[in-house]
């Protein structure tokens, strides 16, 4: 063992303890609730782990397609997904499950194009950013702190802004009456899509259609959710990136080593060829997939032992109450998510400074902005970075890197993109994309269409920026 | 640090996107690699993990030859050769 490998086992052994203090100590001191935001931890570090092993990120599942041709992550996601929705269908028809669909509509696709412009210019999207926060990127730290920053602000801001919406889209909002005065639902543009055009669309899961709820019984959750939500639609986009990125190379090879090109057969070789070029991102798409299904079962599992819906009300028994929603809830999804925890950390910040984060849905009617301590879904990220830090000092790939002023420009633009688009989806590439299609809601797909425009657009805008970089650099010689 | 593609010997070239995230370090790396000829060595200096398994995946794809791979402190030599 080298000097580099026992100082970064060292430092492994630290954040375990770290880690292992963290969720032994207030279990064993305080409250046996503490188990809770301990699972959603190391859930959080086992995801670390997994994205940083497979350099798993979802900007670069469609960014490298059109950048340089390479579709070993689209190969990855679909991976995940496939054995995410068996998982999540299983726990469905176990009643474990968390989750609930988000309502279906065009506004995901728009949302998901400006993710995608954000994320390709970040470098990566918003679990890929925390994980390489874990190796010592500070570009990806400016990345966090955009997205985190935009979303609050975002959500808060009223005023002039309010003028921005349809008037139809106000008076719908002002209809909500049920909605506590204190948030102020008619004040802030974000509320007023929110109430007045987003919720009252309809939220669709697949195996909870009629039909298939008739057709499929206790398996429509197998067979809607999994197979025709997930399996076969992620197959067919295989299909499509094997036709265009992959097939006329494998053909070449082929011909190359004087193998007969053409026929069924060799055409799925190609295809299997393509989902295991990359067998690391494979493996780390199927843990990924399983470890996200197994969260949602042990969650919705500690839920009905403690017997209830939202981490709010387990505070609440703590006699914890700062930061709680008008609903006496806090940011519990009950799965993997990312940016909402994020905005939290901000929210949590501009509130002790006086400032009233709690006059708007987002904060003070759903997550509310407690602090970050008591925050379970702030520890999963935590247990991200933490993760991603411990499986990068084991690859001895863990490195400090100090942001340049190009790429701190990029953070900022790219995070504040990526900011806008999660609120104006409800999530961001995990929660509105990878989740929801996961477990069998068709808006995840709506998102995803988005988003592939807009790793589309800013591949295109990079391809310019770098071309002209290029030609100053290549005017000194020539070939 | 800035970019640097520079032409270091008759046939060889070095491209360094040290400090640089994705996709800077694959989309410079494919630039090079497309203006160099076939033949000439391109010796890629880079420090992002994630960039050198698309790199590996480009040139698997490409036909691109990893002659040599060699790693330091978190930094990443690789020599690629143009088929």
């Amino acid at each position: 063992m080298d000097a580099l490998e026992k100082r970064n086992s060292k430092w492994i052994y630290i954040i375990l303890a770290v880690f292992s203090v963290i969720s032994i100590g207030p279990y064993k001191l305080m409250d046996e609730y503490y188990i809770y935001i301990a699972a959603y931890m190391w859930f959080g570090v086992s995801y670390g782990m997994c994205l940083q092993y497979g350099r798993f990120c979802f900007a670069s599942a469609f960014r490298d397609l059109f950048a340089v041709k390479v579709p070993r992550m689209v190969v990855g996601i679909m991976v995940a997904m496939v054995f995410f929705s068996i998982i999540g269908a299983f726990a469905s028809t176990m009643n474990a499950s968390a989750f609930h669909a988000a309502p279906f509509g065009f506004h995901s696709t728009i949302a998901g194009l400006l993710f995608g412009i954000g994320m390709t210019l970040a470098g990566g999207c918003a679990s890929g950013s925390l994980y390489k926060i874990g190796e010592g990127n500070g570009v990806s730290v400016i990345v966090v702190l955009s997205l985190s920053v935009t979303q609050a602000v975002f959500v808060k801001m009223g005023g002039w802004t309010n003028n921005l919406m349809p008037q139809s889209w106000r008076d719908k909002a002002a209809q909500a009456t049920w909605i506590p005065a204190k948030v102020n639902v008619t004040d802030g543009w974000v509320d007023q899509y929110l109430a007045g055009h987003v919720w009252p669309k309809p939220a669709i899961q697949v195996a909870e259609l009629p039909w298939a709820r008739e057709k499929f019984g206790a398996a429509r959750f197998f067979i809607g959710d999994s197979l025709i939500n997930t399996i076969i639609p992620a197959a067919l986009v295989l299909v499509v990136v094997y036709i265009f990125w992959a097939r006329k190379n494998y053909h070449n090879k082929m011909r190359a080593e004087g193998r007969p090109v053409g026929g069924l057969g060799a055409e799925l070789a190609g295809y299997w060829g393509m989902i295991m070029s990359s067998k690391r991102t494979a493996i780390a798409g199927l843990v990924l997939g399983i470890s996200a299904g197994l969260h949602m079962f042990v969650m919705k599992k500690l839920q009905l032992a403690f017997g209830v819906h939202n981490f709010g009300e387990l505070m609440q028994r703590m006699g914890i109450t700062y930061g709680l929603s008008a609903k006496g809830t806090v940011f519990d999804p009950g799965y993997w998510y990312v940016t909402t925890q994020e905005a939290q950390w901000v929210g949590w910040v501009f509130q002790r400074l006086g400032i009233d984060m709690m006059d708007n849905i987002y904060f003070g009617l759903a997550n509310g902005v407690p602090n970050p301590l008591f925050n379970p879904a702030d520890w999963m990220s935590l247990g991200l970075i933490g993760g991603a830090c411990m499986m990068a000092l084991y690859q001895k790939e863990f490195k400090f890197k100090k942001p340049t002023k190009e790429l701190a420009m990029w953070a900022i633009l790219g995070g504040f993109f990526m900011g806008l688009g999660s609120r104006l989806a409800l999530g961001c590439n995990v929660g509105a994309f990878f989740v929801r299609i996961s477990m069998g809601d068709p808006s995840g797909w709506m998102f995803g269409i988005g988003m592939v425009g807009g790793a589309f657009i800013g591949v295109r805008f990079f391809n310019w920026w770098t071309e002209r970089k290029m030609a100053k650099e290549m005017a000194a010689f020539d070939f | 640090m800035a970019m640097k593609f520079e032409k270091t010997g008759d046939n060889t070239f070095m491209l360094d996107v040290t400090g640089y995230v994705c996709p800077h370090p694959q989309i410079y790396c494919k630039k090079a690699l497309e203006k160099i000829n076939v033949g000439d060595t391109l010796e890629l200096v880079f420090d992002n993990p994630s960039s050198g398994e698309s790199i590996t995946s480009m040139c698997a794809t490409t036909g691109d030859q990893i002659v040599e791979k060699a790693e330091e402190g978190g930094k990443w030599k690789w020599m690629i050769k143009k088929v």
